[in-house]
C-alpha cells in the first residue's frame, strides 16, 4: 500500500450529501475481476451524458477541480453497499484523501485499506472550505490544501485569505499503517499464535491456514 | 457481582483474540460468507502473497448478485458476468471452499440461504462482502459488511480489525396495525434516525413488538439496519430463534446443548446501551419512500413533502434534488402515483412468508395492463416452498413473472433493470438514484404494499384496499 504522510493537492468541492456508492461506482461496473482501472467509471451517470461526453455541469468537469486530489463533500459520505469499488475508483481517479463531516462505517474503513485518508471536520469548517472553493472558482483559481497525517492536519492557505488550519483525529493504528504504508494481513498474521490459540480454546481444531501445525 | 451487559458486549468479549497495545483488537470470525462481486480480487491477493484460506470449513459461497433470474440451463449471456461467476467457481475450488453454485437447488442470495441452511447461529460473528450482513443479526449473531481488502484478511487469518462498536437500543413496544409490516416498521425507525443516525453504532432491536416478530420479519428488520447507518443490528435470541433453527442442515448436532449456550446471551437486566430510543408500533402506518435515500419515507396516508417544508437547507437542496430526479411535485399524495413496475424479491423481502404476504394481495387480482411485474424468491428453497403451496400460481394467473433466486433488480447488476424514467414499487433496500437502472425511479414499500400496487396500477393504502375488493 502507497504510504500516505503529506499531501498537498487540490480540492474539488461536491457540494451533495449522502453521496451513495451506487453514484460513486455504478453497479455495471462491479462485474469486472480486477483492482484497477475504475477511475474512468468514478461518479459514471453524473459525469457523463447520454451520449458519452462530459457532462460540464458536473462538479468534477469544472475547470476548478481539473487535476484535483482532494474531495470536498458533505455529510454522510460513502453510504449504502459494502463495494470497495468506490475507494478502488476514487484512488484511480487521483483521490488521496476525502474531506466531509461525517462517513459510512464500511466507506471509512475501506479507505484506509487503500491509502486514502477520510478526514471528517465539524459542519462548520467544511462549510468554510465550501465557501472558500467558491470562491477561489470565481476568481478562476484553484483552491489547493496540504494534508499533514502525522500532525493530524488540514491547512488551507490562499494569499489575500485568513489562514485556515483545523485538526483532525484518526484511530492512531490506522494512522499508523497508513504513515508506513503496511501489509494489514501480514500484521495480524504476527498475530498467529493467538489465534491459535482462540481456536483451542473454542475447541476448533486447527485449520489449514493455522500458524502451528 | 459482574457488571451487566448487552448482547454486544456478550458477543464482543468472545470473540476478542488479542488487543496488543496500539493496534486495534484482532476479532475472531465465525463465519465468512463470499459472493462472486466483493471476492475476485481477495482471491487474487491471497494467490500473490502465497497465503491460503484459514478455515475453509467457516467458509460458504453462493453466487448472488449477478446471476440471470431466468432459464439457468441457457449459457449466461453477459461474458463479463460469466467470467465473474467462473472466477467464484474456480477460486472456491482452489481454497476448497463450501459452493452454492448456481445449479445447486441450495442457491440463493447469501443472506436467504445463510440462516435458511442453519449457517447463521446466535453469539457468533458473520460477514461477508456485502452491507446487508446486518441480516443475520435477526438470530442474534453479530454479523455485518466488509469491504473486500477485509474479506481478503478474514480469509487469510479468519480475524477482523475491528474498534468496538458503541451500542443503539432500539425498543418498540405495542402491535403493528393489521396492514402494517415488519418492512414498515423499519422504513419508519430509518426515518425517524436519519441515514445516518445510527453510524458507529450496533442496532439492538428490543421491546414487545420486536419479540413478537417472527425470524423472517426479524430478518427484514435487521436487514435494513445498514440503510440507517448502522453496520449491524441484532435481536437477542429466543425460543422463536431455536425453533426456527432445530433441524436446519447446518444447525449444531447437539442441539439441546446449544441453545443452553444461546440463552446466556441476551442482555442482561440493567446492562446499558450508549443510546437508547423508543418507538411505538401502534403509530405506524404503511410506508412508501418518496426520495433518492431510504429515510426520505412518508406514510400511505402521507404527500411527498414540499422541499421548502424543511428548515435545514441541505434537507431541502436535497429533497429538491429527490424530487427532480423522481418526476414528482412536493405536495402530491402518495396514494394514487401510478406506477411502470413492481419488484417483489431481494435480501430484505423474498423470503416464504414475503411471498405468502405478496400472495394474499394479489389472489384473484390481475395486474394492471399498465404495469410489469416479477417475483424473484430469494433462494431455491423459497421457491421450491412457494411452488409446493401454489404460490407461484397465483402469481403467474396474476400476470407476475416468476423468476429463479438472486438478488435480481434490487440492484440492477443483471438484466433486471428499469429503464430511464420507469416507476417502480420495490420490496428491495434502496432507492438511490440509479440504483435499479440508470433513470430508475425506485418507491421501497413492504410486499403487500408493492403486491397491491401491482392489481391497482398505482400506490393504495393496503389497510382499507383489500376490504374494497
Amino acid at each position: 500500500m502507497e504510504p500516505f504522510t503529506v499531501h498537498t493537492g487540490v480540492v474539488a468541492a461536491l457540494d451533495r450529501a449522502n453521496v451513495d456508492t451506487d453514484q460513486i461506482i455504478p453497479k455495471q461496473f462491479l462485474k469486472r475481476i480486477e483492482r484497477t482501472g475504475f477511475g474512468r467509471f468514478l461518479f459514471f451517470d453524473w459525469r457523463f451524458r447520454p451520449d458519452g461526453s462530459p457532462d460540464p455541469a458536473f462538479e468534477l468537469n469544472r475547470p476548478e477541480a481539473a487535476g484535483a486530489t482532494i474531495l470536498l463533500a458533505r455529510r454522510n459520505f460513502g453510504c449504502g453497499s459494502s463495494r470497495e469499488h468506490a475507494p478502488w475508483a476514487l484512488a484511480d481517479y487521483g483521490f488521496r484523501a476525502v474531506i466531509a463531516p461525517s462517513f459510512a462505517d464500511i466507506f471509512h474503513s475501506n479507505c484506509f485499506q487503500n491509502g486514502m485518508l477520510p478526514i471528517a471536520l465539524a459542519d462548520a469548517d467544511v462549510e468554510e472550505l465550501f465557501r472558500r472553493a467558491a470562491a477561489a472558482a470565481r476568481d478562476g483559481r484553484q483552491l489547493r490544501a496540504v494534508i499533514d497525517l502525522a500532525a493530524g492536519t488540514v491547512t488551507v492557505d490562499a494569499p489575500g485569505d485568513a489562514p485556515f488550519q483545523r485538526s483532525f483525529t484518526v484511530d492512531p493504528f490506522r494512522r499508523d499503517c497508513l504513515l508506513r504504508g503496511l501489509d494489514s494481513i501480514a500484521l495480524s498474521l504476527a498475530h498467529g499464535a493467538e489465534i491459535d490459540a482462540w481456536e483451542q480454546a473454542h475447541g476448533i481444531a486447527p485449520g489449514a491456514g493455522a500458524s502451528s501445525p | 457481582m459482574p457488571a451487566p451487559r448487552t448482547l454486544l458486549d456478550k458477543i464482543w468479549d468472545d470473540h476478542v483474540v488479542c488487543a496488543p497495545p496500539g493496534e486495534l483488537a484482532l476479532v475472531y470470525v465465525d463465519r465468512h460468507l463470499v459472493h462472486e462481486v466483493t471476492s475476485p480480487q481477495a482471491f487474487e491477493g491471497l494467490r500473490l502473497a502465497g497465503r491460503r484460506v484459514r478455515r475453509p470449513e467457516a467458509t460458504f459461497a453462493t453466487p448472488d448478485h449477478n446471476v440471470p433470474t431466468t432459464d439457468r440451463r441457457l449459457p449466461i449471456a453477459d461474458l463479463i458476468s460469466r467470467q465473474q461467476i467462473d472466477t467464484l467457481r474456480s477460486n472456491c475450488r482452489e481454497f476448497g471452499i463450501r459452493l452454492f453454485d448456481l445449479d445447486d437447488a441450495d442457491q440463493g442470495i447469501v443472506h436467504v440461504i445463510g440462516p435458511e441452511l442453519g449457517i447463521t447461529q446466535p453469539g457468533m460473528t458473520i460477514v461477508c462482502g456485502d452491507s446487508h450482513t446486518a441480516t443475520h443479526g435477526a438470530l442474534g449473531a453479530l454479523a455485518f459488511g466488509i469491504g473486500t481488502s477485509e474479506v481478503e484478511h478474514v480469509l487469510a487469518t479468519q480475524t477482523l480489525r475491528q474498534a468496538k462498536p458503541r451500542s443503539l437500543e432500539i425498543r418498540v413496544d405495542g402491535r403493528l396495525a393489521p396492514g402494517v409490516t415488519a418492512k414498515d416498521l423499519v422504513l419508519y425507525i430509518i426515518g425517524r434516525l436519519s441515514t445516518e443516525g445510527g453510524t458507529g453504532f450496533v442496532i439492538e432491536y428490543t421491546g414487545s413488538c420486536i419479540r413478537s416478530l417472527s425470524m423472517e420479519e426479524r430478518m427484514t428488520v435487521c436487514n435494513m439496519s445498514i440503510e440507517a447507518g448502522a453496520r449491524a443490528g441484532m435481536i437477542a435470541p429466543d425460543a422463536v430463534t431455536f425453533d426456527y433453527l432445530r433441524g436446519r442442515d447446518f444447525a449444531p448436532r447437539d442441539f439441546d446443548a446449544a441453545v443452553a449456550r444461546w440463552e446466556r446471551l441476551p442482555s442482561d437486566p440493567g446492562a446499558v446501551y450508549d443510546r437508547s430510543e423508543r418507538f411505538d408500533a401502534a403509530a405506524i402506518v404503511p410506508q412508501v419512500t418518496w426520495g433518492t435515500n431510504p429515510a426520505e419515507v412518508v406514510g400511505i396516508d402521507g404527500c411527498v413533502p414540499d422541499p421548502a417544508s424543511f428548515a435545514d437547507p441541505g434537507q431541502r437542496d436535497g429533497a429538491a434534488r429527490s424530487l427532480a430526479y423522481m418526476g414528482l411535485a412536493g405536495g402530491t399524495p402518495i396514494v394514487g402515483i401510478p406506477i411502470d413496475r413492481v419488484f417483489i424479491g431481494s435480501c430484505t423481502n423474498s423470503r416464504i412468508e414475503d411471498l405468502r404476504e405478496a400472495a394474499r394481495a394479489v389472489r384473484g387480482h390481475r395486474v394492471a395492463p399498465s404495469v410489469h411485474a416479477m417475483v424473484v424468491p430469494g433462494s431455491g428453497r423459497v421457491k421450491r416452498q412457494a411452488e409446493a403451496e401454489g404460490l407461484d400460481r397465483v402469481f403467474r394467473d396474476a400476470g407476475f413473472e416468476w423468476r429463479e433466486a438472486g438478488c435480481s433488480m434490487c440492484l440492477g447488476m443483471n438484466p433486471d433493470t428499469l429503464a430511464p424514467g420507469e416507476r417502480c414499487a420495490s420490496t428491495s433496500n434502496r432507492n438511490f438514484e440509479g440504483r435499479q437502472g440508470k433513470g430508475g425511479r425506485t418507491h421501497l414499500v413492504s410486499p403487500t404494499m408493492a403486491a397491491a400496487a401491482a392489481v391497482a396500477g398505482t400506490f393504495v393504502d393496503v389497510r382499507t384496499w383489500r376490504t374494497d375488493a
